[in-house]
């Protein structure tokens, strides 16, 4: 018999890989007679779904970022300059 | 790119840095840019490759300790506060009712960035691996040199610490946005 926390796992584990036969019916029974499993199962998957939702089409969360700040912009300028630098002096 | 960056990483100075290596090896491999693809997807798909290695630098820092000696070790703490000594939970879970329609992608978002900042950073860099670059477990493993059974501790323990943080900061909000 499974308990809510090996079910948890195996949740869980459902969202990156196929259960096994075994796995699968276990999980199944659980969540037939467990209410707080049920909610659970919903709540990994609903997070689940929004991610790959965001992780499909990032450009509004993409958006809503700050931007690379002045200082840093020049930092990373400076960095490419001396970069490009050492390797078109010879004996590098 | 820095905000594409941000969003996979989370983390100003490692999304700078990750700019910056992109820029970097695009100078270098200007001639092999074929001009078949947009610029903008060239640098875009460069980007992606050096996020995954900042992240797998992120990862086996010393500071980090070794993946899988911190996980056996951290492990209890975290899932053994939700469940009881028999395996049940503590608290029963609440139902969120139909998130879809209370919740936005930028709220979720928000919330998400929040928590994600609360879990130990190697679950965050794993579960971001996984669910917000959308990597496949099997080949994040090979990148991190994990085994899967591993990884999958590591992201239900990732998992379980989200929706605790969800259910304290996101449905509080929700039952008070609903009176």
């Amino acid at each position: 018999m499974l308990t809510c926390k090996d079910a948890s796992q195996l949740m869980s584990q459902s969202l990156d890989s196929r259960l096994g036969l075994f796995e699968k019916a276990g999980l199944r029974f659980h969540l037939l007679i467990c209410h707080s499993c049920q909610i659970a199962y919903r709540q990994l998957d609903f997070m689940h779904r929004l991610c790959k939702r965001i992780a499909a089409g990032s450009e509004d969360i993409t958006s809503l970022q700050p931007g690379l700040s002045a200082e840093a912009q020049e930092r990373i300028i400076k960095e490419l300059r001396r970069k490009q630098g050492e390797q078109s002096s010879p004996g590098n | 790119m820095f905000r594409f960056a941000m969003v996979k990483l989370r983390d100003e100075y490692l999304a700078e840095d990750a700019v910056q290596e992109t820029l970097l090896a695009a100078l270098q491999g200007q001639k092999n840019f074929s001009g078949d693809s947009a610029e903008r997807t060239w640098l875009v798909g460069i980007l992606k490759h050096k996020i995954v290695d900042l992240i797998r630098k992120k990862v086996r820092e010393p500071t980090l300790v070794n993946v899988d000696e911190s996980m056996e070790f951290e492990q209890d703490d975290t899932v053994d506060a939700i469940f009881n000594e028999t395996g049940h939970w503590v608290t029963p879970c609440q139902d969120w009712g139909n998130p879809d329609k209370v919740l936005d992608q930028k709220k979720f978002w928000e919330i998400l960035t929040l928590c994600l900042k609360r879990l130990p950073p190697q679950l965050a860099m794993l579960y971001s691996l996984r669910e917000i670059s959308g990597m496949e477990t099997e080949d994040i493993c090979k990148e991190l040199n994990i085994s899967s059974t591993n990884s999958w501790v590591m992201l239900h323990r990732a998992r379980l610490g989200l929706k605790q943080c969800f259910e304290l900061n996101w449905l509080g909000d929700v039952k008070m946005g609903a009176k």
